[in-house]
């Protein structure tokens, strides 16, 4: 297999590129990140790669050439090769090696130096940093309490979310005990999964119905993001948070009641304290229409909510919002979890919140600062130990509900989750990967190969909703399948007996003080 | 790896017989019978702890508080005797009667107390008698060691050890008293033995609880009574289920079928049948109480003056046969532990799962009491005689 | 051969009981048994029969293989556990987990049964379990049934009583269950069973089953048989196929 095209017209080509970049940037030379390799033996000619290229980085001269600073290793390409021809692989590092001074820190330094630009990124931080998941183990039952089969015991994974009272008032009528409280609202699920919040213009109409659609479908939420709610997903509306974040993109009474709760946007984990920006290229007519913003022009949403300098500035939002919708909307407040979380969500409880969405530093994004990406926030692990904790500690866990974002990759990183306190669990990368994203990080470029995050027509209609909300319902299904094996192995029938239950975690490889922290014992612990 | 980190929650885990009876007419019996039903079940135990609880037992002292306390040292009993005179009335102190038994071996020291809160500090404290008694309790449980209050009602008392239950109960000479609720646990505990104070019955002032089974949802349950100031010391799940009973019935008042519709909660699927009222109250009592549901395998008997009740869980994973005898209401785990008390029962049935049996003195109804006849109790005529 | 068991450990009990079997006696009658458990239990031969008076204790028949058992009162938990052959008769009600993996032989209780009643039967090389319950059942009847004969008759039910309980034949994969009487279709699993009447094929093929249980109490096997029978069967002898992704 031969790496570039053998033809000379090929091969004049890529000459002729490289010298028309060296002239650009004489002292600059930027690297690909992935090597394109293509067999032309095994090519049918037929073209498919260039026109899947989202990117643009494949063009047809006698045969598919490349321009490798354009590649971004999607393998959108590579997957639609009918032939198998192509593969794309990493580009094997040619620097001399240096432990400190890797890779990734002298391109983004190169970069810098010819642009004095500030780094971008998108989706998660791609650091190495521990994963804490990876350093907690499930418990099951032997002998001493029996396991329970899942597959024909009910099992219950029903979940709600919302405010609750402490203690429930029940008075004895002549039919029985009747129910004295009165119980706010609060949201039904048929599974602790949720879909995190992801704006029309971050991601394509068609990525967004087929999660509304798989929301609906499982019985469980989606989340508008701060794109406002487009007129095709009001039939999906009613399964929605509606997010009402620093932009107030499309926020207005009629949207505030279309959803099944609010949710207001402090902060997100991969860009904690950073607001966001939707260029002006990106805001359609139908982008513009959601966002009720005029066509063409930059989205900008501020670093904070200017309406909220302070936690009672919180209460009056809170306030706001429930006044607005007649108080039948639980509120959700999202935080990016920060070193004070703790501190931060119970203000939040006080202050009124029903729902505190907590999302960890390796959650995703569209687009960040890269600096911001991988160097902010905390693990959502300790995020989630500490607030249950501090809740509890202050007697109004029953408050709130928690939900818990950012990195969760699987069934058992979403039990561990719950056990560790979180009531429910959102994903955003998780879903993205159902409906085709290959993690390519190039959200922000609006290049999607896949359709998912980009508005141009000729990517977006790649995403068939009905085919894509399959996928998504399928991973849900999936998932809750297997929480309901871990609940039996468990030996418990109710998501709300793993809920909290930190005595069935137990740490592998972790310190002390992170155990401690935690509230979780070390393997080798009994009861 | 700190002592507190191992410590955080470590409990035994048990299985286990149950026992109880009670005169729904308040008529006392001698602990003959009940003993008799435990001794049946002496299969269910292994001798690393049993216990009995008795109501009615002291009449003449009715309207005190009776504190049983064990003491492993002179020391802890110099502290405890100290504290105790600081905050009561001491009316009577007395050894607590034992006859020596072969099978129970290095006994504490076993003291009863019949005391009556100080006015003036019950008045300082502004607490009711019963909140100030508990408060006195959990604080020598915790804070003096080698000291221990099993036992804190009134006019009934504990008696646990480790050994076999029957052989407790000729230890304790539980034939001498008479009583008109008798509750009994013969234990299989599989880890740590030896912790007299971890043997059942479990009490808090006049609850009693014996329970068979593990929790499944003990973390959870733990935590969620950490929220209301309840700290679990005692390394039982038992424990758990007293304070869950406490917290449910005496603290948030919820009638006592209600409090057992909490630890053994329908399922969703079952409550969607409900009529829409009902309905209401259950999902309202699911979503509010989550961290009360008591899950995996149990049964418990439990009871305070004037009420017996047996539960299990909610799919049965922990045996519970109830009986009538004229005025009398049996629980046990097996049958046959009930015909060790009762030969000849009147009716005999198997509670459904999560449907509590209970029984209250003056009323001849029994709750859970099926109204279409339970089992039948076929085949005493060929018991010969 | 006459046992009193009052006051009697069962491991005395059992071992007189294998003992004699050994030697070749045939019959016993075992007197005040009250919780005595395992009587039965692992004891081969067709001829032997055991009458046992009074209550006795758990895993009443496990693996057992052959011998006929008659309890004149109630019976516990766990009978039939595993039983290979045999017949157990229960003139009074039996408790949960009957017939738990039972391979073969007959298990005929006049009464009411318990939670669980028939886990796992399954039916092997000509050999077909059968438990014939005269009264009414308790949750998860069937459960995991993958073979075998399971009869509820609710004979002597009043009013408003369910003939079964909630999650009758989850799992399903094998063996028939009939209920003679009204059933609520949110009681059976639908995702693993079948309900609907039983025609006039069915009715043959549990024939032989209620005419065993009728002789055994003395009751009219014609009448009966006569009042209609619903019927659960398993949607497919592999229902957790679609479950798995690899």
């Amino acid at each position: 297999m031969s790496s570039t095209p053998t033809d000379t017209k090929g091969k004049d080509r890529a000459r002729a590129a490289a010298r028309a970049r060296a002239q650009r940037a004489p002292v600059y030379r930027r690297s690909a990140d992935f090597r394109w390799t293509h067999d032309p033996e095994q090519c049918a000619r037929c073209k498919r790669c260039v026109q899947q290229c989202g990117f643009k980085a494949l063009s047809w001269e006698d045969g598919p050439v490349v321009d490798p600073e354009k590649c971004v290793g999607c393998h959108r390409c590579e997957m639609f090769c009918p032939q198998q021809a192509i593969a794309v692989v990493p580009q094997v590092q040619h620097y001399r090696p240096h432990p400190l001074w890797t890779q990734a820190h002298r391109q983004n330094l190169y970069l810098q130096a010819e642009t004095g630009g500030v780094l971008l990124a998108g989706m998660g931080n791609d650091l190495p940093y521990p994963v804490l998941w990876d350093n907690l183990l499930l418990d099951a039952c032997q002998v001493t309490n029996p396991s329970i089969d899942p597959l024909r015991e009910p099992m219950e994974l029903r979940t709600y979310l919302g405010r609750r009272p402490d203690a429930v008032e029940v008075t004895l009528g002549g039919d029985g005990p009747e129910l004295a409280t009165e119980m706010g609202p609060t949201l039904e699920l048929e599974t602790p999964i949720i879909f995190a919040a992801m704006s029309y213009g971050s991601i394509s109409l068609n990525a967004q119905k087929a999660i509304a659609m798989a929301a609906e479908e499982c019985g469980t939420l989606w989340n508008t993001g701060e794109g406002g709610l487009h007129e095709d997903l009001k039939p999906y509306a009613h399964r929605a948070f509606v997010q009402c974040a620093s932009g107030r993109f499309g926020v207005h009474a009629d949207y505030l009641n279309a959803g099944a709760a609010i949710e207001i946007k402090i902060g997100q984990g991969a860009k904690p304290g950073i607001g966001g920006h939707l260029p002006g290229e990106k805001v359609s007519a139908e982008v513009s229409e959601t966002r009720m913003i005029p066509v063409g022009s930059d989205a900008l949403s501020p670093a904070p909510q200017h309406d909220i300098y302070s936690i009672e500035d919180l209460r009056q939002l809170i306030y706001a919002l429930k006044e607005a919708s007649n108080y039948e909307k639980p509120v959700s407040v999202k935080i990016a979890a920060v070193h004070n979380v703790a501190a931060i969500a119970s203000g939040i409880v006080r202050a009124g919140a029903d729902m505190v969405y907590l999302d960890g530093f390796r959650g995703g994004t569209g687009a960040a600062p890269t600096i911001i990406r991988d160097h902010l926030g905390i693990p959502i692990e300790i995020a989630i130990a500490v607030v249950d904790q501090q809740l509890r500690e202050e007697g109004i866990r029953n408050q709130a509900s928690i939900i818990a974002a950012g990195g969760i990759r699987s069934s058992a990183d979403a039990a561990k989750a719950i056990a560790l306190g979180a009531d429910a669990i959102a994903i955003g990368t998780g879903a993205l990967l159902a409906l085709g994203c290959t993690l390519c990080q190039k959200c922000y470029t609006g290049r999607c190969s896949w359709g998912i995050t980009t508005q141009d027509p000729a990517l977006t209609r790649r995403l068939d909703p009905y085919v894509g909300s399959r996928r998504v319902g399928n991973l849900l299904r999936g998932w809750s399948a297997e929480l309901e094996e871990i609940l039996g192995a468990m030996g418990v029938n109710a998501i709300e007996s793993l809920r909290g239950s930190r005595e069935r975690l137990r740490g592998v490889g972790l310190d002390k003080t992170t155990l401690d922290i935690l509230g979780v014992k070390p393997a080798g612990v009994g009861a | 790896m700190s002592e507190e980190v191992f410590d955080r929650g470590r409990r035994t885990i048990s299985g286990c017989g149950l026992s109880g009876m009670m005169s729904l007419t308040g008529e006392r019996v001698d602990g003959r019978a009940i003993r008799a039903s435990i001794a049946l079940l002496h299969e269910r135990s292994n001798g690393l702890g049993g216990g009995f609880a008795a109501y009615g037992i002291y009449p003449e002292r009715r309207d005190h508080f009776a504190l049983h306390i064990m003491y492993d040292t002179d020391e802890a009993r110099r502290r405890t005797e100290s504290a105790l005179e600081d905050d009561f009335d001491v009316a009577q102190d007395e050894r607590i009667p034992t006859r020596p038994h072969p099978g129970i071996v290095n006994p504490p020291s076993l003291m009863r107390y019949f005391v009556l809160p100080r006015a003036s500090r019950l008045e300082e404290d502004g607490a009711t008698a019963e909140d100030y008694v508990l408060a006195r309790v959990m604080r020598v449980n915790a804070e003096i060691s080698d000291a221990f209050v099993f036992s804190s009602g009134k006019n009934m008392g504990a008696f646990k050890a480790v050994g076999y239950a029957e052989d407790i109960a000729a230890f304790f000479r539980l034939d001498e008293y008479e009583a008109y609720i008798w509750i009994a646990h013969g234990r299989f505990p599989t880890n740590t033995p030896g912790w007299w104070a971890g043997a059942h019955p479990f009490t808090l002032l006049d609850w009693a609880v014996v329970h068979n089974g593990e929790i499944s949802s003990y973390g959870i349950n733990r935590r969620y009574l950490e929220m209301f100031n309840y700290q679990c010391t005692m390394r039982t799940d038992t424990e758990v289920m007293a304070y869950l009973l406490d917290l449910l019935i005496r603290r948030h008042e919820l009638p006592v079928e209600v409090a057992c519709d909490v630890l053994a909660a329908p399922f969703w699927e079952q409550i969607e049948r409900m009529p829409e009222e009902r309905r209401r109250l259950y999902s309202a009592l699911r979503q509010v109480y989550g961290g009360a549901l008591v899950n995996g395998p149990f049964a418990i008997i439990f009871a305070r003056h004037g009420e017996m009740v047996g539960l299990n869980d909610r799919i049965k994973l922990r045996p519970l046969v109830a009986a009538r005898k004229d005025s009398w209401l049996y629980l046990s785990s097996e049958e046959s532990g009930i015909r060790a008390m009762c030969a000849r029962p009147d009716l005999v049935w198997a509670p459904r799962a999560g449907q509590p049996v209970i029984g209250r003195l003056g009323s001849e109804v029994v709750a859970g009491e099926p109204a279409h006849g339970g089992r039948i109790a076929v085949g005493q005529e060929a018991t010969s005689e | 051969m006459r046992i009193d068991a009052s006051d009697l450990h069962y491991r005395d009990l059992n071992r007189r009981i294998r003992e004699a079997a050994a030697a070749g006696t045939k019959s016993f009658d075992l007197l005040n048994v009250n919780g005595q458990r395992y009587i039965g239990d692992g004891i081969a031969g067709a001829e032997v029969e055991i009458d046992i008076h009074g209550v006795p204790g758990n895993d009443l028949g496990a693996f057992m293989d052959g011998p006929t058992i008659r309890v004149h009162g109630n019976a516990q938990d766990a009978v039939a556990n595993t039983m290979n052959a045999g017949r157990i008769i229960v003139d009074g009600h039996a408790g949960d987990v009957l017939g738990y993996g039972m391979r073969g032989g007959e298990l005929l209780v006049r009464g009411k049964v318990g939670y669980r009643v028939g886990i796992h039967m399954k039916a092997y090389r000509g050999r077909r379990p059968v438990i014939v319950a005269g009264g009414t059942a308790g949750d998860f009847l069937g459960e995991y049934m993958a073979g075998g004969l399971l009869i509820v008759l609710g004979l002597e039910t009043t009013n408003g009583e369910p003939l079964i309980g909630d999650w009758c034949a989850t799992g399903m994969h094998g063996g028939a269950i009939y209920l003679r009487g009204e059933v609520d279709p949110r009681q059976v699993a639908s995702n693993f069973a079948d309900l609907r009447a039983a025609d006039a094929e069915d009715l043959q093929d549990i024939r032989e089953s209620v005419e065993a249980f009728c002789e055994a109490f003395s009751l009219d096997a014609g009448r009966i048989l006569g009042d209609g029978f619903m019927r659960v069967g398993p949607i497919s002898h592999r229902p957790y196929g679609a479950k798995y992704a690899a």
